[in-house]
């Protein structure tokens, strides 16, 4: 036979075992020193050669599978080359990265918003020819109804039902926004697809609701309900809706030559942050809409309610235009 | 009985290791058992919620409604991460998530792997998932497929003994060198292969398989070279294979 599996054994195992307490510290997060690095490559490569001349004569013996083990954790260790990040920081993260990488996929974005452009223009053409398409189109029977009568119930003061409820129905608002635009962005591996028809429909409901409201003349009411949670909202999912066409692009690859893994592999991190800041975005929507688009005039003048939703969209487009340009490579 | 699928990877060197992929049922019963860990979770929480209650019951439920949240995406991703790969239903298991091209986990691909939940949990009990676990080749869900992770099972396999377990005995089939010699020049590696790991996992198996198998295999290595009959005079099938197999696996020409 071609080895002497016994000597084998007691003369590589002490080998073998160090092998194997480098990389329990090396998955612990310890930082090797010099010489034990170069230590660590050197036993790798013996224990390789250890594995290669061991499966010359038993296929799947456990002792193999041992060698395997351990040459595939020195792997995973030796031949990772993806920066690793000291310590996530939050901040940085949000007013450098987010912007950054939304500036860096601006053509995905645009696509979103094409996709709601498109799909509100469709929504409101739908209820201004047929009248029986708003109740095909609601997807909540408080959107039904008559605008009328709702500015009326409105105006009438607080929804009572939601006195003392509000924090709840901010947090409820948030985690299901939240969970659209995470839902939105996991479309993306229909090779967008799924994305597309999300971003389409959430148009055509906007645009058959604003149109409503527009064409009984509630314009006015209509700004101050929506704006001030809607301009970030809206845009947030449209992050997602961004996010889903960038993983959608690495999976369709199109003038790309890499292999798809690659291509997945480097669209990762950026889909990653698009989505954190789309739920960032989401938990302040969710705030505003709780705390401030459900208060009506008289007791907050639309006057007040449009301004406060003009300023958020001049801050978030600054933020998203400016922030964290400095040292960025274009 | 199908193998269990492998990822097979080549290093650069060339040496070839593969880690054997986790199969949808031991996925599921992992995910099972995390959502049992989430529900006690939050049935924890709610007694610490239930304090807030007497502060505002509005505040208590719209916390709680974060913390299921929080909960709900996070519990994934943090254990994940901190336990490189694994979930407390995964550890429990033995499986694990592995980077696709056997490298380290980046905190992207396990934020990305669980966001894609939400497809993989079509349209009820990880319909999607599970069927694209059944198709793929690698076993994995769309979640996996986009971060490109694999979920392989994973036990740390103990330090070979063998040298222990065949050293300091004495090996009668040594008294006649030629047919020793006959003995290795007619068994191929795998008969070798099969032999020796017999003898490795012998105290896994109960008395009467390995009382079994080991007559079988002794069986097979007689018909092989015919030893004569007094040396197997009172030597057990399992001792006549573990000589066996120390000649095979050993340097020719050297004594016993």
């Amino acid at each position: 036979m071609i080895i002497d599996v016994e000597r084998f054994f007691t003369q590589n195992r002490p080998q073998w075992q160090q092998l194997e307490k480098l990389l329990d510290r090396l998955e612990a997060g310890d930082r090797l020193p010099y010489d034990e690095a170069r230590r660590l490559h050197y036993l790798y490569e013996r224990t390789s050669a250890d594995l290669a001349r061991l499966s010359t004569f038993a296929a799947e013996s456990e002792a193999g599978a041992y060698l395997g083990a351990l040459v595939g954790r020195a792997y995973a260790e030796i031949y990772e080359t993806r920066r690793r990040k000291a310590r996530f920081r939050p901040v940085h993260w949000f007013f450098r990265d987010f912007p950054r990488t939304f500036r860096r996929h601006l053509a995905a974005f645009g696509l979103a918003v094409a996709l709601s452009v498109g799909g509100s223009a469709f929504g409101a053409f739908a209820v201004a020819i047929d009248a029986d398409a708003k109740h095909v189109l609601m997807p909540f029977p408080g959107l039904e109804g008559n605008p009328g009568d709702r500015v009326r119930k409105e105006e009438a003061g607080p929804n009572p039902s939601l006195a003392g409820h509000r924090s709840t129905f901010s947090a409820e608002l948030m985690t299901h926004n939240i969970r659209v635009s995470f839902f939105t962005l996991a479309l993306g591996i229909t090779w967008g697809v799924g994305s597309v028809l999300m971003l389409f429909y959430n148009g055509v409901i906007l645009g058959a609701v604003a149109f409503d409201y527009v064409r009984a003349g509630y314009s006015t009411f209509l700004l101050g309900w929506l704006l001030p949670h809607g301009v970030i909202e809206i845009p947030a999912i449209l992050v997602a809706g961004q996010a889903s066409f960038v993983l959608a692009g690495a999976l369709l690859g199109r003038g790309d030559r890499r292999p798809r893994r690659d291509r997945l592999r480097a669209a990762t991190p950026s889909v990653v942050t698009l989505a954190g800041g789309a739920a960032v975005m989401l938990v302040w929507a969710g705030i505003v809409e709780s705390f401030v688009s459900q208060y009506h005039q008289p007791v907050l003048p639309y006057g007040i309610k449009i301004a406060f939703g003009l300023v958020e969209v001049a801050l978030l487009v600054t933020f998203l235009a400016f922030s964290g340009r400095r040292g960025e490579s274009t | 009985m199908t193998p269990a699928r492998r990822l097979t990877l080549r290093t650069p060197e060339g040496i070839v290791f593969s880690w054997p992929l986790a199969g949808p049922v031991s996925r599921m019963l992992a995910l099972l058992i995390d959502f049992a860990v989430i529900a006690s979770a939050l049935a924890m929480l709610q007694q610490g919620i239930g304090l807030l209650r007497f502060v505002s019951p509005d505040w208590a439920a719209g916390v709680g409604i974060i913390l299921y949240f929080v909960l709900q995406i996070g519990y994934g991703i943090a254990f994940e991460w901190l336990w490189r790969g694994q979930t407390i239903g995964k550890r429990v298991l033995g499986i694990r998530v592995i980077d696709g091209e056997g490298l380290r986990l980046t905190a992207g691909q396990i934020v990305l792997r669980n966001l894609l939940r939400a497809v993989d949990s079509l349209p009820a009990i990880y319909a999607v998932g599970g069927l694209a676990c059944a198709i793929t080749r690698h076993t994995q869900r769309f979640g996996d497929l986009a971060a490109n992770t694999v979920v392989i099972r994973h036990q740390k396999p103990a330090t070979p003994e063998l040298g222990e377990a065949l050293r300091h005995r004495y090996n009668s089939l040594r008294q006649y060198p030629h047919l020793c010699a006959r003995l290795r020049q007619r068994s191929t590696p795998d008969e070798a292969g099969a032999a020796l790991e017999a003898i490795i996992r012998r105290d896994e198996i109960d008395p009467a398989p390995r009382l079994e198998l080991f007559d079988d295999l002794a069986r097979h290595f007689q018909t092989k070279v015919e030893f004569p009959p007094e040396v197997l005079d009172g030597l057990s099938s399992e001792q006549y294979i573990r000589d066996v197999v120390q000649i095979l696996f050993d340097e020719p020409g050297r004594g016993a």
